[in-house]
């Protein structure tokens, strides 16, 4: 079955931020991102400067689903961490659930400390993720029951 | 599958273009990247080989306004056209929230067409979805070449329910953006029923 769509609640966001914004402190990384599987960027921390983080969400998606593909071919559930080890700049993506941790350090840190720190708060994240996505939002109005086919239409004017 | 941050007030939906190699769906991409203000859209992303043929997927981020208070983004993919890229395909339709086929109108694409629909049929079966379900827009691309076979004629080879058809030249820009309201406005209605 597919996904479930992923409603964010504003404390929720701000809760992960937070864990995000400690992650990059404990790792001495550049920007730490929590991205869901499809490729939707969840939560950013750190310096994003010129950085484009929507493309960078996408296709670090893109891989993990490649070498999550990969995986299976070989008769395995899936890789749970990838690492790319540039010159300067390196990135670390850990699955965490439905969810992509992805870690974008440099010279100032190292794979080690950043793979142990991430290690570290998985958990905290999984169920902070857990929370979010199993939220019964059935007694709720959505705020788009009253969309009407003129604001739809008003989008393409 | 549609993600609504209620913090930063922005709903995105994932929209995927889907046909047989060559039928145009870089292309339409091409064309909403080229005529769209650079302040709504992000970079078109391409994973192409040497020749230009797309290897993984091309990918760009699309705001079209704000509704209802929340910025309405869309995120739009092509998968590789080619059959022996079935695996990347079938990654790519994770998530998808509404599908554009392109069809290839030229008469000796037909064969092609129909492989192709039948295998979106198919992968979006493993994903769990269903085609009769989900929003869908048929686009009857290369209107302007000369072998092509009548609209009704492919619509009732291809057609799989009530989804819109839409004639295009997608190298011209002719029925991209009328392609893309189709299926945009499917996918923000399903959002209204959920």
């Amino acid at each position: 079955m597919p996904d479930t769509p992923i409603l964010l609640r504003e404390r929720q966001y701000h809760q992960l931020k937070a864990v995000l914004a400690r992650l990059r402190m404990d790792s001495v990384a550049r920007v730490v991102f929590l991205v869901d599987k499809d490729g939707q960027e969840i939560a950013v921390q750190g310096e994003i400067g010129n950085l484009d983080t929507t493309s960078l969400a996408s296709l670090a998606a893109g891989n993990v689903a490649a070498t999550g593909g990969m995986a299976e071919l070989i008769g395995e559930k899936e890789f749970p961490t990838l690492s790319h080890e540039g010159e300067r700049e390196s990135i670390h993506i850990s699955v965490i659930g439905r969810l992509l941790l992805i870690v974008v350090f440099d010279e100032r840190s190292s794979l080690g400390l950043v793979k142990l720190r991430s290690k570290q708060v998985s958990h905290q994240l999984l169920a902070m993720i857990d929370e979010i996505t199993q939220a019964d939002f059935s007694d709720e109005v959505s705020p788009f029951a009253g969309i009407t086919d003129e604001d739809i239409d008003s989008l393409f004017k | 599958m549609t993600f609504i941050n209620y913090a930063s007030r922005e709903i995105n939906c994932k929209i995927v273009y889907y046909g047989p190699g060559l039928c145009g769906k870089t292309t339409n991409l091409q064309h909403i990247f080229e005529a769209t203000a650079p302040q709504a859209r992000g970079k078109l992303i391409s994973l192409a080989t040497e020749t230009d043929r797309t290897l993984f997927f091309d990918f760009m981020p699309l705001e079209l306004g704000t509704v209802r208070g929340f910025k309405t983004r869309f995120h739009l993919y092509t998968v590789p056209g080619q059959v022996f890229y079935d695996a990347s395909r079938k990654l790519i339709l994770k998530g998808v929230d509404g599908v554009v086929f392109v069809a290839d109108s030229q008469e000796e694409r037909m064969d092609a067409n129909v492989e192709s629909l039948y295998n979106l049929e198919e992968n979006l079966n493993t994903q769990g979805y269903d085609l009769m379900k989900i929003p869908y827009v048929l686009q009857l691309n290369k209107r302007d070449l000369p072998n092509i076979l009548p609209v009704a004629d492919i619509a009732a080879e291809l057609q799989r329910k009530e989804e819109p058809v839409v004639e295009a030249v997608a190298s011209s820009g002719a029925g991209v953006f009328d392609t893309l309201k189709a299926v945009a406005k499917q996918v923000l209605t399903e959002l209204r029923k959920s």
